[in-house]
């Protein structure tokens, strides 16, 4: 067992970047998620590891360090908060059209705007759908516990090299700043320049030797052709990840009527709102997308041949909503799509989502079985 | 005497670096960028430092400029190059990272990531083209513009009191402890080339002996974007722009020492 320890999400970020052996993390400070490039610094993990750690003049310059250095074939990452990543999605586009890994964290806050500096999960849209310009996607993780900042450091880089792309830890202001045990991954060493070469030489820029043609990183291509090549190519890779790298947690599902779907923060209230709704005697499940893209679709269809409802909570207005709306549509269910929500930074009880889920399918609750559209 | 024979290697004056290579360059007939990839890749050869060096282009007339030289190369987001180059010159100090930029890439979308890379005194090189207007959009003002100068966004001449006063950022970079040699050059002469390309070599040596960031301002011109011919633009460069944005080093120090003049 590895080191155990009580700890912030955000510090864990840090710990567990330093030990997975990150190369540097650029960034810039916004609440919720400071502590971050706070813990860095004060670890100090240049004189441990050699990985740099820098502060950027904004997070417009922290995100194209990181396209800059990711180029270079190594492990780099940097943390920001909704209006930072904002901010970001330019240099974030320019990353995913370079096809570069690289590890990118989102500590949400409520929006729009300068909105709130409570947790929030109103960027699923932006985070899931794109964000920059282009057709684009990032690999996305929802860690919904302080123990999960820790894991999806190193998953999150193994996924990005896995797939030559960015992929993102979209967290919230409350997994970040709340303390939690964490058991902390052992320490790996950074790549030597060698080992990068190996993996990475190529397409990154290590210095041309005279034995390799040079290496052009770039997402410009004139031609329309050759352009549109690209682009299916992106998108063949993002069948790819859709195939292969679903991840999900199944709660109390294999008898449910009504599931709630909910991630990151929203899916621990779930799982008090699941114990509160079986002990009224109502057949409720959790589903917990990790992955928000690829999106779990498939366990969705097939949980919607039996389910009555599912209901969506978040943190928003409703976005993920969407896309279990087109699972089910794909399944050919009559399973009945809801979302609750709070906004502005305030965390849904679970008393509420009894409520609500109580008041929204009240119709199957009294007839117990499917409405017909 | 046959061609064959005046060609033969023995009889060489001038030869081509092999690192510029043949692709036929996008470049307008009589502007100045040819010319400073030519001396960038000279010097790279001479300096025995294909393997070392990354090169960040710009958005701009030279977002191909990775076309034409031969080493690893990458395309920033048009201002961000020395961000970019941060990025990669800090995680790879070893590594010798140069950022080619243009006027509107570094003196008005870019000023902050210039302002605090040069502040930072990263050990990058720094080469800003500035021909005083936007070239690969056609034509528009750009913030080195002179005032008067004629562009497509500044149809009856830039006005100051709408646009602002013509920017001499290099005069600004210099007043940066973070920067270690600040030179303001032109290559539209036999002689200048040659002083530019000393001043480029000594850029290049500062980098190398991690003395801070080093700023080479190149004069230029855009007979294109001016709309005159190339030696009319030149003389044009001679009368109107040098005086504005005289020739010469700004700063000569290491990095922390503070030599302004």
């Amino acid at each position: 067992m590895g080191e155990v320890k009580l700890m912030k999400g955000n510090e864990v970020l840090a710990e567990a970047a330093i030990r997975c052996g990150c190369d540097g993390y650029f960034g810039y400070p916004i609440t919720p998620q400071s502590e971050v490039m706070e813990t860095l610094m004060a670890r100090e993990p240049w004189n441990e590891t050699g990985m740099v750690v820098l502060q950027a003049e904004s997070e417009v310059a922290a995100i194209n360090m990181v396209y800059g250095a990711a180029a270079t074939g190594k492990k780099v990452m940097t943390s920001s908060s909704s209006p930072g990543i904002s901010l970001m999605s330019e240099g974030i586009s320019y990353i995913a059209g370079a096809e570069l890994p690289c590890l990118l964290v989102n500590v949400q806050r409520g929006g729009p705007g300068l909105g709130t500096i409570q947790p929030s999960q109103a960027d699923y849209f932006q985070t899931v759908k794109g964000g920059g310009h282009g057709d684009y996607k990032l690999i996305v993780l929802a860690p919904s516990s302080v123990q999960e900042m820790n894991d999806f450091v190193d998953l999150g880089f193994e996924l990005a090299f896995k797939y030559r792309n960015p992929a993102m830890i979209l967290a919230d202001g409350a997994i970040g700043q709340m303390m939690e045990k964490v058991e902390l991954a052992d320490s790996k060493p950074r790549w030597t320049k060698e080992e990068v070469v190996e993996k990475n030489g190529s397409w990154a820029t290590t210095g041309k030797p005279a034995t390799r043609k040079k290496n052009i990183v770039t997402s410009l291509e004139m031609d329309s052709g050759r352009m549109e090549q690209n682009n299916l190519r992106f998108q063949d890779k993002y069948r790819k990840m859709e195939e292969n790298e679903v991840r999900y947690e199944a709660f109390q599902c294999d008898d449910a009527e009504f599931i709630l779907v909910a991630f990151g923060t929203c899916s621990r209230v779930c799982q008090k709102t699941v114990e509160m709704a079986r002990a009224k005697g109502l057949k409720v499940g959790l589903l917990r997308p990790i992955t928000l893209y690829p999106f779990p679709n498939k366990i969705i269809k097939e949980l919607a041949r039996k389910a009555l409802g599912f209901l969506s909570i978040e943190m928003s207005a409703g976005q993920m909503v969407e896309d279990i709306k087109l699972a089910v549509y794909e399944a050919g269910s009559n399973a009945r799509v809801d979302y609750f929500g709070r906004m502005g930074g305030i965390i849904p009880t679970p008393t509420e989502v009894v409520e609500a889920l109580e008041k929204i399918f009240s119709w199957e609750l009294s007839y117990g079985v499917k409405r017909s559209y | 005497m046959e061609i064959q024979e005046i060609i033969k290697p023995e009889n060489l004056v001038y030869q081509k670096t092999p690192l510029l290579n043949d692709d036929v360059m996008h470049y307008c007939p009589g502007c100045s960028h040819g010319v400073v990839h030519k001396l960038l890749a000279e010097l790279i050869e001479e300096m025995d430092l294909q393997e070392k060096t990354i090169g960040v282009a710009p958005v701009g007339c030279s977002v191909f400029a990775y076309n034409y030289i031969d080493i690893d190369w990458q395309e920033a987001a048009h201002g961000r190059a020395p961000a970019v180059a941060t990025g990669i010159a800090r995680i790879n100090p070893d590594n010798f990272v140069f950022t080619y930029q243009g006027d509107g890439d570094l003196a008005s979308i870019g000023t902050a990531e210039i302002m605090h890379a040069c502040n930072r005194g990263e050990n990058i090189l720094v080469i800003f083209i500035n021909n005083g207007i936007y070239g690969m959009t056609g034509g528009q003002m750009a913030p080195t513009t002179l005032e008067g100068m004629v562009t497509s966004t500044t149809p009856n001449g830039r006005n100051v009191d709408l646009n602002g006063y013509p920017m001499k950022i290099t005069n600004l970079i210099a007043q940066l402890p973070g920067t270690s040699y600040v030179t303001r050059q032109s290559v539209h002469t036999a002689a200048a080339v040659r002083k530019c390309k000393r001043s480029i070599k000594k850029a290049i040596q500062n980098v190398l002996d991690k003395k801070g960031t080093s700023f080479v301002e190149v004069v230029s011109t855009c007979n294109s974007g001016w709309k005159m011919t190339p030696v009319d633009s030149n003389k044009w460069m001679e009368e109107n722009m040098i005086p504005y944005y005289p020739l010469g080093d700004m700063k000569d120090t290491i990095k922390g020492e503070h030599s302004d003049r």
